[in-house]
């Protein structure tokens, strides 16, 4: 071999190191058959199966998850029951009888009467709507006002980021149902109570938290290749953000609207129970454990039944985020 | 040869089938693979990414993830077979007789706990600690080249630089003098100066303890350097191995010889096919498309309690880049040369200096004209994962710069669309796939499509091919260049790797903390280098010398 590069020796390297090394041992030269390790052609492209987007893949990998069929098939129910309670029940919720006070079921009322002797059974169904508007309601609400300034702040940074971020940390500060109660005893909201209002409420307080998570979001895609290099084609800042930044960052505020979704209709519910939250002419299943309570000791099942279907609705709700996270979080995703 | 007749090997593989269990069926990761390491030899395999070299070598250290099994054949270590071996005998093997480097060093030692009681806890696990650890630590990890090691033992691992944490990594491994020290792709994270100390630092270590090393690269050049056997291995098999340097010189497998002709560090200058072109173009050399002048670029870090400190990443840089050729800026981790392609891409503002292209001064443009310049000067970046976008389909990727620039209405795009995927060989149909199904060089063609889209008159490339296996790196350099024949693209390319640049470019310039310490034509920066800089990384680019 010609020592071509002679600038080797001068820089006062070792030149026998790097010439290589010689075995003591005597080395045998094998060479696989041909015919066993074809050459394939270098980096070829695949062409057979359908594509598939991320949410496609994510979808796929969800619809296989048990606890996303329980989940969603709970779901679906407590929607078609809030929207079409009727289907469910024959009795007028609000026809209530003294004569049937406390009285437990029978024929035609499984359930049984409260103590003003309306029908519990009807009276669940009915409530369903409340607990559910509230939920969707805030949920939307806060995706939409804690996304954006969540967005906003991660994206821009600087003191745009530096003033909402400490306007959320004012907000994180106070604990929801406390923050709530303060809230819904201002007189504007006093006096004119209704779902609007409980969804108001808890909107304020819980918009922090979603900007956080979309903040976050926001700041680990902005930095991506991708980002920069859509600037570069020209496109506006803005543009960008709500482009490309945006979608990237869904996954997780789809995740933790979902799971909070639950955590909100638990609120209502506290808040009616403690008597702040919707006005007792509203049904709720809040209002209606908030009256079975005085009967809790002769007839605990009053307060059951509301209370189960709150439970049953909120998992749901918490599953169907958490089966949701598993399909979009690729880390968690098994192998590919 | 004649001292020991009949050699026992101390590490025997034989017809080892590796196969891992995924939900969609398994995967045989090995098939049939045969090798033998020496007591005190060092052994390379060497493949791309998923040839099953890595997997290999972890069966050996019982260390596969958990879906992997042996499904047949032996590993023999010192006559005993391990390949099914209880984790409690796995236990006794690791650290005394078997060590292992791993890949990479930033993830590999545990940020809570020091360096030092890293070291102690794989010595007392083998019962080596002693009387006085402090002082058998310190011994090790003297041993392993890092200087002052009383002091470096009481830091932790953010207090180390990549080479050091790698230094210590391999401190770790040998601490306990193992037989047998497994190194799996133990500098493949670091800069080639960085790398070539570590792997000086490594030969000397093992022959003095007598220690076999089996090293696992994706380099040939390395592999042939380092080892005194290489094992080729391609899609599971192995298709060749033999004495380094006779693989090397008389590679006889279709593979090896791919191998050996794509490799940057082994392959010839980019002056024998590119002569003819630059010849012809030579003399519109007098108009510079980008010139770049005294350029500058401040930093300010800051060091808490309002603390301001002031770091020059770019230092009175000039260079300019004739139409129609390609101007290489090389420099290791740190050295500014990606600040410069972010200004050259208006991206980052400069502090100081001018940039100019084709004769417009880009620091200042208005809205419009910047809307312009983007259309002229596009970029291609790295991290083949992160540069396109996982939500839009390839469609989507290719066609939006088109509908940024309002370019055609919908049919005329497509058509541009199928056009670009041809020009970077990709069949039409992969315009309905995502990223997230193509590989890493297949996403740097659409990259490299995108960027083609508005027709631009200068490509940044930044370290564009750095990810990608040797193969994919050649096959996307050989596009780069052929469009710049088509197309009379100018290149500005951004690496650290000095061997890519005598591949694809006609001009260097070479940067040391922000300055630029060399600069000049290919020919000249590698016949007859001026810095004693430029030396060193000439000198460090493994195999080089070899071939």
């Amino acid at each position: 071999m010609p020592e071509n590069q002679n600038f080797n020796s001068e820089a006062g390297l070792p030149v026998n190191r790097r010439a290589g090394k010689v075995s003591k041992y005597k080395i045998e030269h094998y060479v696989a058959p041909l015919d066993e390790t074809p050459l394939q052609a270098v980096d070829s492209v695949k062409e057979t199966g359908k594509p598939l987007s991320m949410w496609a893949e994510a979808w796929r990998s969800l619809r296989k998850q048990p606890l996303f069929i329980i989940s969603a098939i709970l779901i679906l129910a407590v929607i078609i029951v809030a929207a079409f309670p009727q289907w469910f029940t024959s009795q007028d919720p609000t026809y209530c009888a003294l004569e049937n006070s406390n009285e437990p079921g029978r024929e035609g009322h499984i359930m049984g009467f409260n103590l003003q002797g309306c029908d519990i059974y009807s009276r669940v169904i009915y409530g369903t709507r409340a607990s559910l508007l509230v939920g969707i309601f805030t949920t939307l609400i806060v995706i939409i006002v804690g996304g954006t300034i969540g967005a906003l702040a991660g994206f821009y940074g600087g003191w745009i980021d530096t003033i909402l971020a400490r306007l959320g940390d004012i907000f994180f500060a106070l604990p929801l149902i406390l923050g709530a109660i303060i809230v819904m005893q201002l007189p504007a909201f006093r006096d004119n109570k209704s779902v609007w209002t409980v969804i108001i409420t808890l909107a304020i307080f819980g918009w922090p938290q979603l900007a956080r998570i979309t903040r976050g979001a926001v700041i680990e895609a902005r930095n991506a290749d991708f980002v920069k290099a859509s600037r570069s084609l020209g496109l506006s800042k803005f543009k960008s953000l709500v482009k490309h930044v945006l979608p990237n960052s869904i996954a997780p505020i789809i995740v933790v609207a979902t799971v909070n979704l639950g955590v909100y209709i638990v609120a209502e519910a506290t808040l009616s129970f403690l008597g702040v939250g919707l006005p007792p002419d509203i049904m709720s299943w809040g209002n209606d454990i908030a009256t079975a309570q005085t009967q809790l000791r002769s007839n605990p099942m009053m307060l059951m039944w509301p209370a189960l279907f709150l439970s049953v609705t909120v998992l749901s709700f918490i599953m169907l985020g958490d089966a949701v996270r598993d399909a979009l979080d690729p880390k968690a995703r098994k192998g590919a | 040869m004649s001292e020991n007749a009949t050699p026992k090997p101390l590490l025997e593989v034989k017809d080892l089938a590796i196969t891992f269990s995924t939900p969609d069926g398994p995967v045989h990761a090995v098939r049939d693979a045969n090798f033998t390491v020496m007591p005190g030899e060092t052994v390379a395999i060497v493949g791309e990414s998923g040839s099953g070299k890595s997997t290999s070598a972890l069966a050996a250290i019982g260390l596969l993830a958990g879906n992997g099994r042996v499904s047949a054949g032996q590993i023999l270590f010192d006559g005993e077979d391990i390949a099914n071996a209880s984790e409690k005998r796995f236990v006794e093997l690791r650290g005394n007789h078997i060590g292992m480097v791993p890949q990479d060093p930033m993830s590999n030692l545990n940020p809570v706990w020091k360096i030092g009681f890293q070291v102690k806890e794989t010595l007392k696990a083998n019962g080596l600690a002693g009387d006085n650890p402090k002082k058998r630590v310190a011994q090790v990890l003297a041993d392993a080249g890092l200087p002052n090691p009383e002091a470096r033992a009481n830091q932790y691992p953010h207090e180390f630089s990549g080479g050091m944490r790698q230094r210590a990594l391999i401190a770790i491994g040998l601490a306990c003098r193992p037989r047998l020290l497994i190194a799996d792709e133990p500098t493949s994270a670091l800069d080639v100066t960085v790398q070539q100390q570590i792997l000086d630092h490594l030969d000397t270590m093992t022959s003095e303890l007598g220690t076999a090393v089996l090293l696992i690269t994706h380099d040939l050049g390395l592999a042939a350097e380092r080892a005194e056997k290489v094992v080729v291995m391609y899609k599971g098999r192995v298709v060749e191995y033999g004495p380094a340097l006779e693989i090397l010189r008389n590679p006889k497998h279709p593979y090896t010889q791919r191998l050996i002709n794509s490799a940057p560090s082994l392959s010839a200058a980019r002056g024998d096919k590119h002569e003819a072109i630059v010849e012809e173009t030579s003399p519109a050399k007098a108009e510079p498309l980008l010139s770049v002048s005294n350029l500058t670029k401040v930093f300010d870090i800051r060091k808490g309690f309002g603390k301001k400190e002031k770091f020059t990443a770019v230092d009175n840089v000039s260079f300019e880049i004739p139409k129609g050729t390609t101007t290489a800026v090389v420099g290791e981790s740190g050295s500014g040369k990606s600040t410069i392609a972010q200004m050259v891409l208006n991206l980052l503002d400069s502090t100081s200096g001018e940039i100019t292209f084709d004769g417009q001064q880009i620091g200042n443009l208005s809205e419009k004209q910047l809307f312009k310049y983007r259309r002229r000067v596009q970029p291609i970046f790295q991290d083949p994962y992160g540069s396109l976008d996982p939500m839009y389909s390839i469609y989507r990727t290719i066609e939006e710069p088109l509908r940024i620039h309002g370019i055609g209405n919908s049919a005329s795009r497509q058509k541009k669309v199928k056009e670009l995927l041809d020009q970077v060989s990709m069949p039409a149909a992969t315009m309905h796939r995502f990223p997230n199904e193509l590989s890493g060089g297949q996403r740097q063609r659409i990259a490299i499509a995108r960027a083609l889209a508005l027709q631009p008159e200068m490509i940044v490339c930044d370290e564009a091919v750095s990810a990608l296996d040797v193969l994919v790196q050649a096959q996307v350099l050989e596009l780069l260049d052929e469009l710049q024949r088509d197309m009379g693209l100018t290149y500005l390319f951004i690496t650290h790797d000095l061997a890519v640049v005598r591949q694809i470019a006609d001009n260097v310039c070479v940067m040391e903390r922000g300055k630029i310490v060399e600069q000049g034509s290919v020919d000249d920066i590698f016949d007859a280098p001026k810095s004693d800089y430029t030396r060193n990384l000439l000198a460090a680019i493994p195999g080089a010398t070899l071939i």
